[in-house]
């Protein structure tokens, strides 16, 4: 294992011999074993399920990382797996390294009770509008965001749009109160 | 003496005669916003101490509507959030569902969605630099640009049949095949293209105040525009090499040779050069698109997904029954979540689709480049000129469309 980490700190390793996301994240784990629950690959795609509580950690550390390196977070969006699933939410990260060229999916899974996700503000500037994005269509509060305020849709509008109970279409005309 | 106002200590001026920090509205109706944004701006005489983005009044609701529709349906929506650059929508989403769907798509269908893609990068950039230009005050380069993006409109109309709405790309292939003479018409828009680009060069490039508006103006380093998330030519114009076409190649796009532009000037202006460049870029795929254009199916061999052709529809039972199935029931998407990211005008556009498995998805968002970059504006244009934040805007390049969805 130690020959095959100190492989891609070499200058100029050929792409097909550094560490895929998954070595890494595999690794990664063998670290931090309560950082990360769940590793899933699919369709060329890693996946690592984090507690709702580590990812914060999480993601300094894979953003800091030598051989991680996550700098660019892509993406944050929230999806509803359904009303009676449990937990209800998740929240998937899509971080992206722009010096090695390799993507990670992490994903939060939220309980509908305590939907409560600490944010990654701290770590991206970005994540600024994504979480409050996830937070006015999904309902999901990002702690220590700075400035948590519904994005898309009006500050007093009820309710959060893609929630699955949400429906698609209402009956009466929407006016500013 | 304290101001009402929330203003960072910094800004606070307390000793000038009339203590003038002042909130106004710019927009929604402003034209220089391109679209309905409105931004709130805390103005300190003539200087921006700070702006704040209000977005969503475009918001439509598409990412629930797709819930609600099969998965070839979603793709007319995508028409309609970057309005610009329609084609490059298309084909991040209907990718994504073909990587769920582990599809082959054939050579000569991937060869045309690059051409096509192309086309519409270099008339996406068109409306870029005819609204830019216009913004900053160059009236004159406004027509020039739309009357090339006409000609790119007229390809993408004799291909498609729609002019902003084309949906060209369908899950599995195309919707059908070029129509013919199209090559000779791409090659005359071929011929003409790079005079063009030259007369826009001659209209702005070297006009003194065209660049006294743009350097030095709304820059951000390299290291900010990576954690703002800033990607495609904004990215590009901060210095920083990274395009996906390069970096994560999708449809052959490894196979193509051009190269990449990259400007270090970190302001509007490096914006700018990016662009202008990227457009003789896009005409160089354009070129070798072409060469390699072989006959050859435009669809993929899966005839649960793929509508078959009208003639085998009309001669064989098995082709009417799936035809009849997947417009009536749409086809099965086996379960599972994917992100596709591919470059489009903007930058990066990507998209995640999430499926349970039935013909809708559970899930799709898009990741417009447009709502990252613009999220990156109070950022870039703190101590501005108001004037300034005009063409920051414009070198942003934002499509109101893709922000608010």
């Amino acid at each position: 294992m130690n020959s095959e980490k100190n492989l891609p700190e070499l200058p100029n390793t050929p792409v097909n011999q550094r560490l895929t996301p998954s070595q890494l994240v595999t690794a990664f784990q063998r670290e931090h074993p309560d950082w990360l629950t769940e590793i899933v690959e699919a369709h060329g795609e890693v996946t690592a399920i984090v507690p709702a509580g580590h990812i914060v950690e999480v993601c300094s550390e894979l953003k800091g990382g030598a051989e991680t390196k996550f700098d660019f977070l892509a993406d944050i969006c929230g999806a509803d797996r359904g009303v009676e699933e449990e937990p209800r939410f998740e929240v998937n990260y899509h971080l992206f390294s722009t010096t090695k060229h390799h993507r990670l999916r992490i994903k939060v899974l939220v309980n509908e009770d305590d939907a409560h996700v600490p944010t990654v503000t701290g770590v991206w500037r970005t994540a600024n509008w994504h979480e409050r994005e996830t937070f006015d269509l999904f309902g999901i509060v990002f702690d220590g965001h700075p400035d948590l305020r519904r994005i898309l849709l009006p500050d007093d509008w009820q309710g959060h749009a893609l929630r699955k109970d949400f429906p698609l279409r209402g009956y009466e005309p929407y006016s500013l109160k | 003496m304290s101001s009402t106002l929330n203003i960072p200590p910094q800004f606070e001026i307390v000793d000038r005669p009339l203590d003038t920090q002042m909130t106004i509205s710019m927009g929604p109706q402003h034209p220089s916003t391109h679209g309905v944004l409105r931004l709130e701006l805390v103005l300190d005489g003539e200087m921006v101490v700070k702006a704040t983005p209000d977005i969503g009044y475009l918001h439509t609701g598409m990412e629930k509507l797709f819930e609600y529709k099969k998965y070839q349906q979603g793709i007319v929506i995508t028409d309609r959030m970057d309005y610009l650059n329609p084609l490059g929508n298309n084909l991040a989403y209907v990718m994504a569902v073909e990587k769920l769907l582990e599809l082959q798509i054939p050579e000569r269908a991937q060869t045309i969605r690059v051409l096509m893609c192309e086309l519409q990068r270099i008339a996406s950039h068109l409306v870029w630099l005819g609204t830019h230009a216009l913004d900053i005050g160059a009236m004159s380069v406004f027509f020039y640009c739309f009357r090339e993006r006409e000609k790119i409109l007229n390809l993408i109309e004799a291909a498609s049949g729609g002019r902003l709405t084309p949906s060209y790309f369908r899950i599995g292939g195309l919707m059908m095949d070029l129509p013919s003479g199209f090559e000779r018409r791409v090659r005359q828009f071929q011929d003409a293209f790079l005079k063009s680009v030259d007369e826009f060069h001659t209209l702005l490039t070297g006009n003194r105040i065209f660049q006294n508006r743009t350097k030095g103006v709304g820059v951000i380093t390299a290291e900010d525009a990576i954690d703002w998330g800033l990607s495609g030519p904004c990215l590009r114009g901060s210095g920083v090499d990274l395009d996906i076409r390069r970096t994560n190649p999708y449809t052959s796009y490894e196979t193509y040779d051009f190269e990449v532009p990259v400007e270090q000037d970190c302001d509007v202006w490096a914006r700018y050069m990016v662009r202008m460049r990227e457009m003789k870029e896009s005409h160089k795929i354009v070129a070798q698109a072409l060469a390699r254009l072989k006959p050859g199916p435009v669809k993929a061999d899966a005839p649960k997904v793929v509508l078959p052709d009208r003639e085998a529809m009309k001669t064989h039972m098995d082709a009417l029954i799936h035809h009849f199935l997947i417009v009536a029931e749409g086809f099965d998407v086996p379960a599972g979540e994917v992100y596709h990211p591919i470059e489009a005008s903007k930058g990066e556009l990507g998209v995640y689709v999430k499926s349970d498995g039935g013909p809708k998805p559970s899930r799709v968002h898009f990741r417009g480049p447009s709502f990252v970059n613009l999220s990156a504006l109070p950022h870039m244009s703190e101590g501005a000129m108001v004037a300034d934040i005009v063409a920051i805007i414009g070198s942003l390049d934002i499509v109101l469309g893709e922000i608010d969805r």
